[in-house]
């Protein structure tokens, strides 16, 4: 049986954003992508389940880059046992997630799975997370911020973290959709070496569809956040704001 | 679509999170200015209690043995049934691990727009333009509210409760429980609470917390040391948490616990939205950090750009000293 | 023991013994038969052994001569003699500690009369195991992923490898902005582009060469890590894929030789990247400024007053054979009084970041009494030196995060050669660049 992981490709958060002279998305030319974080745990906890199932593990993505190949050819080295890549007249499209999961469920029901695992959230989903998107378009129960997982009985039982410590565990019937905040164990690493060699011997599937029209929020425009900082900066050497530090908590009788 | 705005109720076996106050807070303002009305959509088991607490001009109130959690597919389907018959100008939900599963499946589901992690909703030139945070907090999202249902997943901790007025004696109304609820494909839900916490670091007056700047488990001994010559509590943010250095007791934030010491001295926190909401609100905020763009320095008090090292030696060498 | 358990299976002894007329009759002429050895199989060391790269494995005769001259013995309980014996009882190298302690400095194959190559076998066997799914480090995990992913272990964008120039105060050419041929390519490489006590050296030795009018150029963010520490980490992959960009962006420009600051770059481009298609001419940056000598001497103008002592890299060193050019450099450096550790030259011992061992430190702390780059900072101490002289970055943060650990912080100071020589042309104040 068949384990969907969806990854998706994001700017990367670490690098300088720069925002399009248009003013309602970053200048493309200027991201670096990279897969959502989470995504790669969706793939981990994918890959633990079918440790346990003998399930068969699909990674597929929309290439809205032209560079999704090396996120799929890692996941198939990881251990995914097929790769598909939904291509389509969207390059350097901001995708809204509506509109990412339109494209994506025709490809998820040919693939006829038990379960399709998502990252929790993306840096960039405006209008709302994969996940429950997903579920909602494809008529599947879900549960998201899931830390742990396990396939019984016909069931998915899917425990996802609340606040405090607190967790729910759900019990939902196959198939199901999840939304992964982390995985059961962290993602593993796979050697550049075992990616190479997967790249020689294995292919990705291509699924070429239709765009959908623009689903997306009507976006007047990107910002960076005010700078807001009211923080007065200390500055000197190590000592000096020790020392500063020391004063401020002695004043306001914090020592 | 009628000028409502109405507001899911976020609760935990009866027991109402921050949250749900600081949406209704955010609705009265609203409709204030537009001279709509305000509902609170309370679905639970059996929580007839909750609803006279609550400040809206009408509370509706929908009570199963299902709904007892509001556990993802009885509240998404509950909530859609009641949407669709009545259609409201504005739905707000929690972005909290609750309300995610909701919002976008109820959005999807009904074909409204959606607008997530919402930090800020406003009157701009007569239009009420919602703003979003994304890529991790580093930009915002101005997005203009279309003329027609739109479901706003708001950001916890963002909003102010005050300025509430005390709870209006409201009309409370029940409805049935939607058909659907028999034939729900979620078996079984399950509350877990944690067991008693070594520390209980939403009660402790000072926090030291750390991290990823930390690098490593070995330097927590520094941190706890600070924290030790401060009289403070160790905390830390998620990912120290998650790779097992410090237990979940000890997490502060949005899937952590939240906060509000008279200290919150932060050492390599750089500050994702997700930490920020558990801890703003301290009553002094230090921030330590490498970096000059930490979001972290934009809800600090105090902030040091300096190799947090050297910051905490020099003040244990003076706190022990 | 088992009583039946026999230690030799026959026992031969001749009643008369009579050899070239001598007549050795007697328990002397008592002999062995040949035993089976049971009770140790060769399994765990083939297993080793037959990876390509690995086969010296086997050689091992156990003299022992490695484990003393082993930095990691020093603090720990290591050495090659030691990974042989344990994976004849059992302890298989891929699933123990033993698997990431190794530095590959060399100093066991300097001695080694079987030539047990542990600079070959240790990246075949770590590289076995992350194929067989073994767990690896996370810290180490996380630098070969910021690698791959920023082409840098520290997780820093690409784009901010030149931000370092503009701090420089002097012009630093950068390839794809000037497009001209230029005779010394600098390759900086990822410490001295992005950690603070890396850019103070790169500082520096941008000032040198600027003032020795040096035709220099550097790649900026077109550069990415050359990759040989994490060959050694057991990436062989990534090293590969690092070393095919690298070759292809050096292709776009014209230039003669290259000189570089960090000899872990040095070695790839000697060693290894000829073999994917990258010849060049290398030169560590120590070498050419001790052949511009002539040149440097009457522009060290100023006196220190440091009694100094000098770290030699391994990867400098022992795998490249340059032992003289900073010593050189040193004893130019006017005012300056050099005084060597006893374990030098050849016998250096090793700062504990080679090999990977820079992304492993929580790792390998967990596993010796003390850090090798504090065991190195109480030796440079112990020679009454008040500075530590090192010209490899790794060294820089390691030893001075040393001198905090160990308690010497205000008696020895850690600095880059190419600090006091750009001290004492007055080009660098006296704290750092």
């Amino acid at each position: 049986m068949t384990i969907v992981v969806v990854m998706e490709q994001v700017p990367d958060v670490v690098e300088e954003l720069v925002i399009a002279p248009s003013g309602t998305d970053l200048d493309r030319d200027a991201v670096s992508y990279v897969i959502n974080e989470y995504d790669d745990h969706a793939l981990e906890e994918a890959l633990l389940l079918a440790e346990a199932t003998g399930d068969e593990v699909v990674a597929v993505g929309i290439d809205t880059t032209g560079e999704l190949d090396q996120a799929l050819y890692t996941a198939l080295a990881k251990g995914a046992r097929r790769a598909i890549k939904v291509t389509g007249d969207f390059e350097g499209a901001w995708l809204s997630t509506r509109a990412a999961a339109q494209l994506l469920v025709p490809v998820i029901k040919e693939l006829d799975p038990r379960l399709v695992l998502t990252g929790v959230q993306a840096p960039d989903d405006l209008d709302g997370q994969l996940a429950p998107t997903l579920s909602a378009l494809l008529g599947w129960p879900h549960a998201s911020v899931v830390i742990s997982s396990e396939i019984a009985d016909g069931v998915v039982r899917a425990r996802k973290e609340l606040w405090a410590g607190i967790t729910m565990t759900l019990e939902l019937e196959l198939p199901a959709v999840l939304g992964v905040q982390a995985a059961r164990q962290a993602p593993r690493y796979v050697p550049i070496s075992r990616v190479r060699q997967v790249m020689r011997e294995a292919s990705i599937e291509t699924r070429e569809v239709e765009p959908v029209g623009d689903l997306a929020p009507s976006l007047m425009r990107l910002r960076f956040p005010a700078e807001t900082s009211q923080a007065e900066m200390l500055t000197g050497n190590a000592s000096e704001i020790a020392d500063r530090l020391i004063e401020l908590l002695r004043a306001r009788g914090l020592l | 679509m009628s000028q409502r705005i109405t507001v899911l109720v976020e609760h935990l076996e009866g027991q109402p999170t921050d949250v749900t106050f600081e949406l209704l807070g955010l609705a009265r303002r609203i409709a204030k200015t537009n001279g709509a009305a305000v509902e609170a959509l309370l679905f639970g088991e059996t929580v007839r209690h909750l609803a006279q607490t609550l400040p809206a001009d009408r509370v509706v109130m929908v009570e199963h043995p299902l709904l007892r959690y509001l556990a993802p597919e009885a509240t998404a389907i509950t909530l859609t049934t009641l949407l669709r018959t009545d259609p409201p100008w504005l739905v707000l939900i929690p972005n909290t691990s609750l309300g995610m599963d909701v919002a976008a499946w109820v959005a999807a589901t009904l074909d409204w727009p959606l607008i997530a992690y919402c930090e800020a909703l406003e009157q701009h030139d007569g239009q009420l333009v919602a703003t979003a945070q994304l890529f991790g907090g580093k930009i915002l999202a101005d997005v203009k509210l279309e003329d027609r249902p739109t479901v706003i997943s708001a950001l916890a901790g963002t909003f102010a409760t005050d300025a509430l007025p005390p709870a209006p004696p409201g009309t409370i109304e029940h409805r049935d429980p939607p058909a659907e609820l028999a034939a729900l494909r979620t078996r079984s839900v399950v509350l877990e609470r944690p067991e008693a916490a070594d520390v209980d670091i939403t009660r402790a007056e000072k926090i030291v917390a750390v991290g990823r700047g930390i690098e490593s488990k070995d330097n927590l001994e520094l941190a706890e040391q600070v924290a030790e010559a401060l009289g403070a509590v160790l905390a830390a943010s998620r990912p120290l948490v998650d790779a097992g250095w410090l237990p979940r007791s000890r997490q502060v934030g949005k899937s952590g616990l939240k906060v509000k010491p008279k200290l919150y001295f932060a050492l390599g926190i750089s500050g994702a939205p997700e930490h920020l909401e558990g801890m703003k609100d301290a009553e002094l905020i230090i921030a330590v950090n490498k970096d000059p763009k930490a979001p972290i320095f934009s809800v600090a008090d105090y902030g040091v750009v300096a190799d947090l090292f050297e910051v905490a030696e020099a003040l244990l060498e003076r706190l022990e000293g | 023991m088992d009583p039946k358990v026999q230690k030799v299976a026959e026992v031969w002894e001749r009643d008369t013994a009579i050899v070239e007329g001598v007549d050795i009759s007697g328990p002397w002429n008592r002999m062995f038969g040949q035993r089976v050895i049971w009770d140790y199989t060769p399994d765990l060391i083939q297993e080793i052994a037959q990876l390509p790269g690995a086969e010296s494995f086997a050689w091992c005769y156990q003299c022992g001569k490695c484990v003393p001259v082993c930095p990691v013995d020093v603090v720990g309980d290591y050495g090659p003699r030691k990974l042989y014996r344990r994976a004849q009882t059992g302890i298989n190298l891929l699933e123990s500690p033993d698997l990431w302690l190794c530095t590959t400095c060399a100093n066991c194959l300097r001695v080694c009369p079987k030539q047990v190559d542990m600079v070959q076998i240790m990246p075949a066997a770590r590289e076995q195991a992350m194929l067989t799914g073994r767990a690896i480090p996370a810290e180490l995990q996380e630098a070969l992923e910021n690698t791959a992913k920023y082409g840098n272990p520290l997780g820093q964008p690409a784009r901010k490898r030149e931000a370092w120039v503009k701090e420089a105060g002097v012009p630093v050419p950068i390839l794809h902005q000037i497009q001209r041929p230029v005779e010394w390519l600098w390759w900086v490489e990822c410490y001295p582009s992005y950690h603070p006590r890396g850019i103070d050296a790169s500082i520096a030795l941008a000032r040198i060469f600027h003032a020795l009018g040096l035709d220099f150029a550097i790649l900026g963010r077109e550069e990415k890590c050359a990759g040989d520490s994490q060959r050694l980490a057991g990436e062989r992959g990534l090293f590969e894929m690092l070393a095919e960009e690298n070759i292809r962006t050096l292709s776009k420009y014209e230039f003669q030789h290259i000189v570089v600051t960090d000899p872990h770059a040095l070695n790839a481009f000697r060693k290894h990247y000829p073999k994917l298609g990258g010849q060049y001419d290398v030169w560590h940056y120590t070498t050419l400024l001790a052949r511009e000598l002539p040149r440097l001497q009457p522009l060290l103008t100023r006196s220190l007053p440091y009694r100094v002592t000098f770290h030699d890299p391994c990867y400098l060193g022992r795998h490249n054979g340059e032992y003289d050019a900073p010593r050189l450099l040193l004893q130019a450096l006017p005012g300056v009084e050099f005084v060597e550790m006893l374990r030098c030259r050849e016998n250096s011992y090793c700062c504990g970041g080679g090999g990977g061992g820079m992304w492993l430190d929580s790792f390998a702390a967990g596993h010796q009494r003390r850090r090798l780059s504090e065991e190195r900072v109480l030796e440079a101490a112990s020679t009454g030196a008040d500075t530590l002289v090192v010209c490899c970055p790794y060294e820089v943060s390691r030893f001075e995060d040393a001198v905090k650990s160990t308690g010497v912080e205000g008696r020895l100071r850690v600095r880059d050669i190419a600090e006091l020589l750009a001290e004492a042309m007055g080009l660098i104040g006296e704290g750092t660049a």
